[in-house]
């Protein structure tokens, strides 16, 4: 991480961000796969994943967070989770009718209980959170080219 | 009985700040207390009384919860709302570019 | 159970084509977009034909699907009745043509794997609002195609272009705030959210102020997608800066899933219609036709000029529709669908103008006739057809509409339509002065014809123009009695579907 002076924010707020972004996401991922088990699930989960980028744009400026991840990779990872989530629904034809649980239901309260709930999770959190962070780039890549 | 109110009058607060405020920004901002005020009078129409989260957990049974599908639907609900919000705040950082200002008494090349 | 199948495949199908074309748009060459969205649109079309035969076929009257295997009310489950078929055939077909006549139009904006993607995006919505059986997933595919046409209005990031995007964007979404509070009184009187059960419900638990408080919000939030005339004040601002297959996109199908459609499902089959709601329909109907008409006499720039008559023409379909006779429903359903044809045919009309000539505006074309000939016959044929004149297929609609009020006793309302079509018929007069005949203007000296895959689609439309009059013959009436059926069925919907759904 570039320890550029004239970007972003005081060095205090650089410090603290080296150390939590990687405790956010792994809360976030947390919550997307414990979805079945308590409340969250690939909505609130994949918001909070795509906090933790969010964050490193504010701390660090735009430049340092476009290169972890640019636009067109953002843009693709997007369209790779919608088509992700298709794929989960569509599978449930093989049973019998659209979206229908096909995995195995295994023991209740365990991690891999619930068949083809836990995909749909994983595909949702994706879309949403490289979703998010997409607009925020967008946005501050328009207040850039203002100037 | 009264919380319903409370919820009825925020979103007229919210037409409120939709009708009558001249700025872009602020007209942005009541639809937001529009949408807001929508949600939580949804969730609190699977109030039951003395009900618990409705979270199946191992060692407790499943009487005496609140409603969950109020809930799930509530989630869907604000994933529309944030979309809807991303999508007029760029279209208003647009029109500052070609306009030149965000009072909307100004904004006014379609008439007729 | 067995073929009952393809239902998904109309949510499924635009929702897939929408993120591979977005995903491989980039990196494969600018045929590629073409020749899939065209695909895709029409594989649409061929499975809604496909739909129809099998629904005519199959001897119920319904057919349904249970999604995931979940019976209904605990489940979602999809309705392919015979007011489905009829708006998913009008919906794709009208996409079909639209589709094969951007391929050409949108090479002068930027981008044009984003607009693909957005336009599957809003056919997803509009299909999928049509097929499904429960309300808030009615309100779900409601939101996803109104926030993709905000984003197609303001596609082409003019001046102009987003600020009818900016008041289009905010008043639909006050409306739909209207529906989901309307939703939620209703969830919380019911406790259930299938549309055939809550009919049933709602019939056997009787409250005096909750279904007339939940149809004004409805009326409200629902007249404002369908641009009623007290709520109209957004369509001639977005219609007219949209890119034109957009504007025929949004005209042609959008107000009418979206408005209308979803009006007449809640109102009919889950309210039951009374007289109340007849007058109330059918009062606004003629204010709309008669207030729209007068204000579109004074427009001079031309797609302005379509969209208030688009305001006018949903004025007659309302009313026909809020006649409740088995003669009104007819010509209600009969115009809504003329109208998406002729609509559809007049925006794409003024496009093909906008590509060759570069101009909107009345006063500065003129003559264009002898450089434009394909453009200049259909639009004299979509012309005729919105004014009414035999034998193109808009007299038929028009002409059945007018019996049905005098059928009912009502002769005042049957007067109002006439002097709407007269005032319709002079608008058209000025436009074809203005724009084809007289003198061709210097600096169009070389202008050139539009490409063959706008002259296709234009052609095609124009075809169904002169056609369109012969579904009233007693071999094809089916394709409309079968819609005009399921509205007089009324609260028997909810035995029907139940019935259907637990085979």
């Amino acid at each position: 991480m570039i320890d550029n002076p004239k970007h972003g924010m005081s060095l205090i707020v650089k410090t603290i961000t080296r150390l939590t972004i990687g405790l956010i996401l792994i809360f976030g991922i947390y919550i997307v796969l414990h979805g079945h088990l308590s409340p969250g699930g690939g909505f609130a989960g994949g918001v909070i994943i795509a906090l933790s980028f969010v964050h490193l744009m504010l701390a660090f400026g735009k430049d340092v967070a476009a290169a972890k991840v640019s636009a067109d990779l953002a843009s693709n990872l997007e369209s790779i989770g919608a088509l992700m989530f298709l794929g989960v629904a569509l599978l449930g034809f093989l049973g019998g009718s659209f979206f229908l649980n096909i995995l195995e239901k295994g023991v209740p309260f365990k991690l891999f209980s619930a068949g083809t709930i836990l995909l749909s999770n994983m595909a949702i959190s994706l879309k949403v959170g490289i979703g998010l962070f997409a607009i925020f780039l967008a946005l501050v890549i328009l207040e850039k080219s203002k100037e | 009985m009264i919380l319903y109110l409370l919820c009825l009058s925020l979103f007229c607060i919210g037409i409120y700040g939709v009708l009558r405020k001249r700025n872009l920004v602020k007209i942005i901002i009541g639809l937001g207390i529009i949408e807001y005020s929508m949600n939580l009078f949804f969730v609190l129409l699977g109030y039951r009384l003395h009900g618990r989260a409705p979270i199946d957990a191992q060692n407790q049974d499943i009487l005496n919860m609140v409603d969950p599908l109020p809930q799930a639907l509530v989630l869907t609900s604000i994933v529309i709302g944030l979309g809807v919000t991303a999508l007029v705040i760029s279209i208003a950082i647009r029109i500052y570019e070609k306009y030149g200002t965000f009072d909307i008494t100004k904004i006014k090349k379609l008439k007729g | 159970m067995f073929n009952a199948h393809f239902i998904p495949l109309f949510v499924i199908i635009p929702l897939l084509g929408a993120f591979l074309v977005s995903l491989l748009g980039k990196y494969l060459k600018r045929a590629f977009v073409d020749i899939f969205s065209s695909l895709i649109c029409f594989l649409l079309l061929a499975i809604s034909f496909f739909g129809l035969i099998t629904l005519r076929n199959s001897g119920t009257s319904v057919l349904a699907y249970k999604i995931g295997g979940w019976i209904p009310p605990f489940g979602i489950c999809m309705v392919f009745d015979g007011l489905s078929a009829f708006m998913l055939l009008t919906v794709n077909l009208i996409a079909f043509f639209v589709c094969i006549f951007s391929l050409n139009y949108m090479e002068k904006y930027t981008d044009k794997p984003k607009f693909f993607t957005l336009f599957f995006l809003m056919l997803t919505g509009m299909n999928g609002l049509v097929v499904t059986g429960d309300l808030f997933n009615l309100f779900v595919f409601l939101e996803i195609a109104s926030i993709a046409s905000y984003a197609l209005v303001a596609f082409g990031t003019e001046a102009e272009e987003l600020e009818a995007s900016f008041k289009y964007a905010i008043m639909g979404s006050v409306a739909s705030s209207f529906i989901f509070l309307g939703i939620a009184f209703l969830y919380g009187f019911t406790s259930t959210l299938n549309m055939a059960d809550m009919s049933r419900v709602l019939s056997t638990k009787p409250s005096t102020w909750l279904v007339p408080f939940v149809s004004v919000l409805f009326l409200m939030g629902f007249g404002l997608k369908a641009a009623l005339v007290p709520f109209h004040a957004w369509l001639p601002d977005a219609h007219s800066s949209a890119p034109a297959s957009i504007s025929a996109m949004l005209s042609g199908v959008l107000i009418k899933t979206l408005g209308i459609y979803a009006m007449m499902r809640i109102f009919f089959n889950i309210f039951g219609m009374t007289s109340a709601y007849s007058s109330v329909l059918m009062f606004l109907g003629a204010l709309s036709m008669i207030v729209a008409v007068i204000l579109a006499l004074s427009q001079w720039d031309l797609k302005r000029l379509l969209a208030y008559h688009s305001i006018s023409q949903i004025g007659y379909v309302v009313l026909g529709i809020g006649l409740g006779t088995p003669l009104g429903i007819l010509g209600g359903l009969f115009h809504l669908f003329n109208h998406s044809v002729f609509k559809s045919l007049l925006f794409l009309n003024s496009g093909a103008i906008d590509y060759s000539a570069n101009t909107r505006d009345l006063k500065e074309m003129s003559g264009l006739k002898e450089k434009m000939p394909v453009t200049a016959n259909t639009n004299l044929i979509a012309s005729m057809s919105i004014a009414g004149i035999p034998p193109f297929n808009g007299f038929w609609s028009k002409l059945i509409i007018i019996f049905a009020c005098l059928q009912k006793g009502y002769v005042g309302y049957g007067l109002v339509c006439v002097v709407g079509s007269i005032l319709t018929l002079a608008s058209f007069m000025k436009v074809q002065k203005y724009a084809f005949l007289g003198e061709l203007k210097e600096k169009y000296k070389n202008l050139k014809e539009v490409p063959w895959a706008m002259k296709l689609s234009m052609i095609s439309l124009a075809a169904i123009c002169v056609l369109g009059g012969l579904l009233l013959l007693p071999s094809l009436k089916f394709f409309l009695n079968d819609a005009v059926n399921v509205l007089l069925e009324g609260r028997n919907y909810a035995g029907i579907v139940l019935g259907a759904a637990s085979r």
